[in-house]
């Protein structure tokens, strides 16, 4: 079974230039044996780049790669331990689905009874039951996902690479695959390595997330770890949305003129001229836009020296006429003073 | 996991695996292996003869015994410019203009039509159509142009009935043009390498108007554009390119040809005709490879100014 | 003169149809009148309207012409070939090429076409005084190495074609998945490409089965079909033989092209 402590995937000081342009620089992790990591950040972040790395599609220009321990040097990826899951799935058209799931054994001269077996094992924990004989044209993007999942499954991999597996999936089916996905790595026991650009997938499903910038890894922690004390401006600003306060306002709220950082949904509106508390912070301003999205509203807050602050509040009370009559009037911004995070620059 | 079965372990490490994972780290090794054999062919086979072959040029035959000498000179290439050769160099280009320059009227309306208004199947049929006469055997089909313009052929026939014999005859006297009968003129060769040479240009200027998007045609319409105009000005700037590509099939195909002439025509000789000649029944190897040359040089300049226009984007 | 706008959509003018409709018959008739010919009792000349008509011809290129025989054999022997040839060279090259970015390229891509791009006299030529030089007889064999050399860029073509449209991802899936490189050009490449494959096959076997100018210069004593045929037009009697020979040629050479044609369609439509 998985051990906690054990370190699945090492990385160190990975380097991987392409010419002048580092996609990688000096990237050192560890990810531990049985969890569900991602790796968050922008296009051209490096993100895919380490996965391939780690798969053996690729080869770092200096630096280590371990799996469970041992160097994986140049080790081609048919010699690693690990199985990906790739953006395009990559399914062989000219098989059928049985055929694709079961590629690996079939390499791997397992008997056609057994791999009959297996292929279906794993088509039912994907949720796939019955689809043996169907080729990969004939069905939806969901179900080649779940397909490319009991592919790279099968041959029970100790590391399970993905790369943006959900992206070309629509909006409910991706919530839908997002829990399964968990609810499957939590049965199998099996470490994911997740890459992904959304923010919003990373924090739901990851027991970890390393946030990459520019070849650089700017925090790696759990998800509320990176959402509520961001390490960086960058993390601060990609992973959820943050307001940034610096400058004379800084100096007003806190006293020292440094940038700080405060999520929308920490700050309450309040009528100007109600009572404030103690370790409060505290500004006045007015309501320029109100954006209703159902389930709460997003103010943009004009302040006095002219920048604008997010808010963010959940609709309890209000309905979307009340919410939209709310432009223009003018507001006070509350919010506790411990929910600052102060900028570092790096 | 709900039905545990054992991992199944990878391969035993064998020849094949151990050869593939070489490879696998060091690609350049395995892309010059890939490649040895066929550049080995293309390089040193193909190459290196067209490379003996301008050598070759410059070798002197020896007048008294007719071999050829190792003497380096540029004789060969002062002979080419005696006037019978300077003749059939001319004749030649100028066939290959006339008959680049026929085929585009005859090409352009079936090319516009295909681009602008077939449905994809009619432009499948009308595709299969026109490649059909390509591939259907090149020397069947100048064969055919014999038949038709033979003497008591269908043209010949046609005239009678037409009673335009007394035209016939008369074009026949032209010089330069008309010879003994139409199969055996210049202007039979002209119209078989025409015919032969028309799909090229068809599909050429197909694939070009294909890449003009429907919406710039309405445009100018909408801006109150005649149709001539809008040709003029929106579609042939377009269709240019199609048409230097297609250009160079027919120019070039037509210089180096010696099957057309030798089938159609009468003692003036082309330059196909005169290297064939010169190097079977003359033995003259060096001046066949300087007259050779020659087409080669001058479909080298006629590609530069084709790429500078356009054509390779668009074939 | 058209005086009125035309709205796009609409049909094409009578005077572009008459001129698409010409040129398909200008490409056409000619071969009717080929096959017409083929029937006609006059041996001798090429009388329009014909005498009468026959099929005796027929019989007579079956039976009594070995040479026919002979040629046919050889044309299809030397093809068969040098398409197997050109499969083999133009799919290596085409498996370099879409593999990686590497310096030379562009000058391999013209390297490749160059055989069928300049004209038929320059390739016959310089092979013929390459092959005089190296002191090789002319033979069987100088014609299939002319032939293999210009039919490599027809199968490059196709399968390079069909390689761009193959995901990349598709053979490091299988390499992930446990298969060595070798393993994966079986299971995965190889059935990918092998309709293109064949159609640069077909493509190449007609075009080495109809080529006549580069043959002239490589061959020997030998005839292949066209070279034959070429011979039999100087020939005055026994005329409709030619024609006949020649309907039998056009239909070994337009049916692999449709075949391939329509294998083309197929597999692009597939994706």
């Amino acid at each position: 079974m998985t051990d906690p402590s054990a370190i699945a995937v090492r990385l160190k000081n990975i380097s991987r230039h392409f010419g002048e342009v580092r996609a990688l620089d000096e990237i050192s992790l560890d990810i531990l044996d049985g969890e569900f990591f991602s790796m968050l950040g922008p296009s051209g972040s490096g993100k895919t780049t380490c996965l391939r790395l780690i798969a053996g599609f690729d080869l770092p220009t200096s630096g280590s790669i371990e799996l469970h321990g041992q160097e994986v040097g140049n080790l081609p990826p048919y010699e690693r331990e690990v199985n990906t899951v790739f953006q395009d799935y990559a399914l062989f058209p000219h098989m059928t689905v049985a055929d694709n799931v079961g590629y690996g054994l079939m390499i791997r001269k397992v008997s056609k009874a057994e791999r009959n077996k297996r292929v279906s094992e794993m088509l039912d924990l994907v949720q796939l039951p019955g689809m043996e004989q169907r080729k990969p044209m004939q069905l939806s993007g969901g179900q080649r996902q779940r397909v490319a999942l009991a592919r790279a499954l099968i041959l029970h991999p100790r590391v399970l690479l993905l790369d943006e597996p959900l992206g070309a999936l629509d909006l409910k089916l991706r919530q839908q695959m997002q829990i399964e996905l968990k609810t499957i790595q939590q049965r199998v026991g099996i470490t994911f390595i997740y890459v992904t650009h959304d923010q919003e997938e990373a924090l739901t499903m990851s027991d970890r997330i390393a946030v990459f910038n520019t070849g650089k890894i700017e925090q790696v922690g759990t998800p509320a770890e990176v959402y509520e004390y961001p390490a960086s401006e960058f993390v601060a600003g990609f992973v959820g949305v943050s307001n940034l306060i610096g400058g004379e306002t800084a100096r007003k709220l806190t006293g020292t003129s440094d940038e700080f950082t405060i999520r929308p949904e920490k700050i309450r509106l309040q009528e100007p001229g109600q009572p404030i508390g103690a370790e409060v912070c505290s500004i006045g301003g007015s309501i320029r836009d109100v954006i209703y999205l159902g389930m709460y509203t997003r103010y943009l807050v004009e302040l006095d020296d002219e920048s604008d602050l997010t808010v963010v509040q959940q609709n309890l009370h209000t309905t979307s006429m009340d919410v939209l009559a709310a432009r223009g009037r003018p507001v006070q911004l509350v919010w506790e003073r411990e929910h600052n995070r102060l900028v570092q620059r790096g | 996991m709900a039905a545990t079965t054992a991992y199944v372990p990878s391969p035993a490490p064998s020849f094949w695996r151990r050869a593939s994972t070489y490879f696998y780290r060091h690609p350049r090794l395995s892309l010059l292996m890939t490649l040895a054999l066929p550049m080995f062919w293309l390089v040193v086979i193909y190459l290196g003869s067209l490379l003996a072959l301008v050598a070759q040029s410059f070798y002197g035959v020896d007048s008294f015994t007719g071999q050829v000498t190792n003497q380096l000179t540029l004789d060969n290439y002062r002979l080419l410019l005696q006037p019978a050769n300077i003749d059939i160099i001319v004749r030649t280009v100028t066939m290959a203009a006339l008959v680049t320059v026929s085929a585009v009227p005859l090409a352009y309306p079936l090319a516009y039509y295909m681009a602008r208004y077939a449905s994809p199947r009619m432009k499948m049929i009308l595709y299969v159509l026109i490649l059909l006469p390509l591939w259907s055997s090149y020397l069947v089909r100048v064969y055919a142009w014999k038949l038709i313009l033979a003497q008591e052929g269908i043209v010949s026939w046609f005239a009678a009935q037409t009673g335009t014999s007394g035209l016939l005859d008369a074009f026949l006297q032209i010089p330069g043009v008309g010879g003994t009968s139409l199969a055996l003129s210049n202007f039979g060769i002209f119209i078989a390498f025409v015919y032969v040479w028309l799909p090229y240009m068809i599909i050429a200027i197909e694939a070009a108007l294909e890449r003009v998007p429907k919406s710039l045609l309405e445009a100018s319409g909408d801006l109150g554009a005649k149709p001539r105009t809008t040709f003029r000005q929106v579609i042939w700037p377009l269709a240019f390119p199609g048409v230097v590509a297609g250009s160079i099939f027919t120019f070039a195909l037509t210089l180096g040809d010696f099957v057309v002439p030798t089938v159609l025509g009468n003692s003036q000789y082309f330059i196909g005709q005169a290297v064939l000649t010169l190097q079977s029944t003359s033995g003259n190897m060096p001046l066949a490879a300087a007259l050779t040359v020659v087409p080669m040089l001058i479909m080298g300049v006629y590609l530069w100014f084709a790429k500078r226009l356009g054509a390779f984007d668009a074939l | 003169m058209r005086s009125k706008r035309k709205h796009l959509g609409d049909h094409a003018s009578w005077r572009l149809k008459a001129g698409a409709i010409f040129a398909l018959l200008f490409l056409h008739v000619p071969i009717i009148v080929i096959i017409l010919y083929a029937f006609t009792t006059d041996e001798r000349t090429f009388r329009f309207p014909p005498p009468g008509l026959t099929t005796k011809w027929f019989e007579t290129v079956i039976t009594s012409r070995p040479d026919f025989w002979t040629a046919l054999v050889l044309s299809l022997q030397v093809a068969a070939i040098a398409t197997g040839a050109a499969l083999i060279l133009g799919t290596l090259i085409s498996a370099a090429m879409y593999r990686a970015k590497f310096f030379g390229r562009d000058a391999i891509s013209l390297i490749v076409v160059l055989p069928l791009a300049l004209p038929g006299i320059v390739t016959g030529i310089a092979l013929r005084s390459a092959i005089g030089f190296a002191g090789i007889p002319f033979s069987f064999w100088t014609i299939v190495i002319g032939h293999a050399t210009f039919c490599i860029v027809v199968v490059y073509n196709n399968v390079i074609a069909r390689l761009r449209r193959t995901a990349r991802s598709q053979t490091e899936a299988s390499m992930d998945l446990g298969a060595t490189s070798f393993q994966t050009f079986r299971h995965i490449m190889l059935p990918t490409i092998a309709t293109a494959m064949l159609a640069g096959a077909l493509l190449a076997f007609a075009l080495s089965f109809d080529e006549i100018i580069v043959t002239t210069f490589t061959a020997g004593q030998q005839q292949t079909l066209p070279i034959w045929i070429f011979s039999q037009l100087a020939r005055s009697r026994q005329r409709p033989v030619t024609n006949v020979v020649a309907v039998f040629v056009i239909l070994l050479t337009s049916i692999p092209i449709m075949v391939a044609a329509r294998l083309t369609r197929e597999a692009s439509s597939e994706q």
